[in-house]
């Protein structure tokens, strides 16, 4: 097992955010965490990421408690993400940002156009843009920029918060083609999503979020079939 | 004032500004780095330049056992021991405000910041107890040891508040500044030999006039205080430029939390900011001592408060701003003065804040906040 989530709680203040969840994540998989506005899915990936304090529970990394584990030190293990919102630098290049995400590992010069290239052929509009500051690009592309720069820290677990939102159908469905690719490459995903029915399809597990509990998990297809998950979040 | 006058002395006014505007602009970037990342005004900022001048006395005149007066004479010294000694001052100068500004850093803001850790807990029981011990004895022996008596408990008490995680209120890093200022300076003016009174500086360097620029006399000291400025600032973009933690700098400056999830280590690129910033003021502290001979416990305050006019008026949160800035500030100063005469100088710079503060609070090269590049 990859990731082990277990008995998470968290607070902001006073507000309990996350009332004990558990979920894990295998080596390989793509996972999802679904759930309506502010349940907790956001907060979930920031506390993997490490940016939130947790009050309750543990995070296991391939065999590694890293429950108190700073940030910097978690993307060095291995846990990289394209955040909700992108957080794209926006007074930085296309290249800039991309570098960033070899912050971690130093600059070995070899390796970081190897990786740049590989970001470049899943994103061939990164490479045209290559000099553009972030802030100056499209919804679409700054998606494709987050994702690009989280791989270029070779992840093992990529997070991705909501990488659908905002974008056209079209761009939706190449993005959702882009994370199989990416997953087909060894790297294990775990995927937030409002749109639940790609996301499930594209999953081969998901957890099912409601106000900081998990109230349902299985297999994509078997969440795809029950009933009350279809009422509640793919429309019916 | 006759116009002759104003223009016969133009010249000169110009070449005294820049010099005055490169030491404003040396110790805007401390305003401004810290701004960049924080989104605080250190105000403390004043005294960490003020010990970086006392840092320079001290290495003048108890390292190397220079004088004020050798027989009647200013003990002037040449060659290759002037710039040894030159050298050695700004070093010790700049290492004094670094370490200064981490240390407020450490003591002040990081546990408002809901990051305290075990030394900053200690630090901050020790300087409690230290001031408490005031009110019972001023014997500073036993001052010290009641410190290190109280430090024990109240640090483990310090330690747990700061555990809880929680980011204070904005108006708390203000007060928190306001305080670790006023104790810094009055630390000085109580235990400084000379207490509240003007100290002088050793006059090492004979300011001899190098060349005429326009009718303008260009003093060696002037030349010295523009080539370090220059080279000290040019270092400092090229690090913020193309260093791993200048990136990281850059990073935490437009977005912090994206930062910390790509793996900047955000506590260390603060402390790294600090230290830059302060080590820019204590260049600017030994250059301040080496052009005006002097320094007291208040110096900071308003070479403080008109650095910051100067970080504002360039765009607060802009390195290039701090320069701009800074020149801009200076000249202005001196041209104002010669215009309204000398009793406004000071007046200028808060005037120069207010019109910037009304009209263009984004300053000279005002980026948004958003697009800030340090
Ligand atoms: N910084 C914060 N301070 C206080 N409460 C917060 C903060 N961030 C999130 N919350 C609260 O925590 C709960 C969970 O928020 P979270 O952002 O994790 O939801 P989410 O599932 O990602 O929602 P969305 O689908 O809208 O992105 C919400 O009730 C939210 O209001
Ligand atoms: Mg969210």
């Amino acid at each position: 097992m990859l990731l082990e989530v277990n008995d998470l709680h968290v607070f902001y203040g006073r507000i309990e955010a996350l009332k004990g969840i558990s979920f894990n994540v295998n080596d390989g998989e793509i996972v999802t965490l679904i759930g309506a506005n502010g349940a907790g899915k956001t907060t979930t990936m920031r506390t993997v990421s490490g940016v939130r304090s947790v009050a309750q529970g543990s995070i296991i990394f391939d065999g590694q408690d890293i429950t108190k584990m700073p940030p910097h030190e978690r993307v060095k293990l291995g846990i990289c993400q394209a955040p909700e919102g992108r957080g794209i630098f926006p007074g930085m290049t296309v290249r800039e940002n991309l570098e960033m995400g070899t912050y971690v590992r130093g600059g070995n010069a070899v390796e970081k156009a190897s990786d740049l290239e590989h970001v470049f052929t899943l994103f061939p509009r990164l490479q045209e843009r290559i000099t553009q500051l972030g802030g100056t690009l499209s919804g679409g592309e700054q998606q494709m920029l987050a994702i690009g720069r989280a791989l270029m820290s070779r992840p093992r677990l990529l997070l991705l918060d909501e990488p659908s939102m905002g974008l056209a159908p079209m761009l939706i469905a190449q993005i959702f083609q882009i994370i199989k690719q990416i997953n087909s490459n060894g790297i294990s995903v775990l995927l937030v999503e409002q749109n639940a029915t790609q996301a499930l399809r594209t999953a081969q597990r998901g957890y099912v979020l409601e106000t900081g509990h998990v109230v349902k998990e299985g297999s994509g297809q078997l969440l795809l079939d029950d009933p009350a998950v279809r009422a509640a979040y793919l429309g019916g | 004032m006759s116009n002759w006058l104003i223009y016969r002395t133009f010249w000169d006014l110009t070449v005294s500004g820049l010099v005055l505007g490169l030491i404003y602009a040396l110790v805007a970037l401390g305003y401004t780095m810290v701004y960049g990342v924080l989104r605080l005004i250190n105000f403390a900022h004043s005294e960490v330049f003020m010990v970086g001048t006392f840092g320079v006395l001290v290495s003048l005149t108890k390292v190397f056992g220079i004088p004020i007066f050798e027989g009647g004479q200013y003990p002037f010294r040449t060659g290759f021991v002037l710039i040894g000694i030159l050298l050695a001052s700004l070093l010790i100068g700049m290492a004094v405000s670094g370490l200064g500004a981490v240390a407020i850093e450490r003591i002040a803001y990081r546990p408002l910041r809901g990051a305290g850790d075990a030394y900053g807990a200690v630090a901050l029981a020790f300087v409690t107890g230290l001031i408490l011990s005031f009110i019972i004895s001023s014997d500073i022996g036993t001052n010290l040891i009641i410190a290190a008596v109280v430090a024990g408990p109240l640090s483990i008490l310090y330690l747990r508040i700061f555990k809880r995680g929680r980011q204070a209120p904005r108006l708390a890093f203000l007060i928190s500044a306001i305080g670790v200022s006023m104790a810094l300076a009055e630390a000085v003016a109580i235990w400084g030999p000379d207490e509240r009174v003007v100290y002088q500086t050793p006059r090492i360097l004979e300011k001899k006039v190098l060349f005429k620029f326009l009718g303008a006399d260009v003093r060696i000291d002037y030349v010295i205080v523009a080539i370090g400025a220059v080279l000290m600032m040019t270092s400092l973009l090229l690090f913020v430029n193309r260093t791993r933690l200048g990136r990281g700098i850059r990073a935490v400056a437009q977005d912090a939390e994206t930062s910390r999830i790509l793996g900047v280590n955000v506590d260390l690129v603060i402390l790294v900011t600090f230290l830059l910033g302060g080590a820019m003021a204590g260049g600017a502290a030994m250059m301040f001592t080496l052009v005006y001979d002097q320094t007291r416990f208040n110096i900071g305050f308003l070479l403080g408060v008109k650095s910051f006019t100067a970080a504002v008026l360039g765009g607060i949160g802009n390195i290039r701003g701090a320069l701009l800035g800074g020149v801009v500030l200076g000249l202005a100063e001196n041209y104002g003065s010669a215009v309204f005469g000398g009793q406004w100088k000071d007046v200028i710079a808060f005037v120069v804040l207010l019109v910037v503060l009304m009209f263009r609070p984004t300053g000279i090269l005002g980026e948004s906040l958003a697009k800030a590049r340090v």
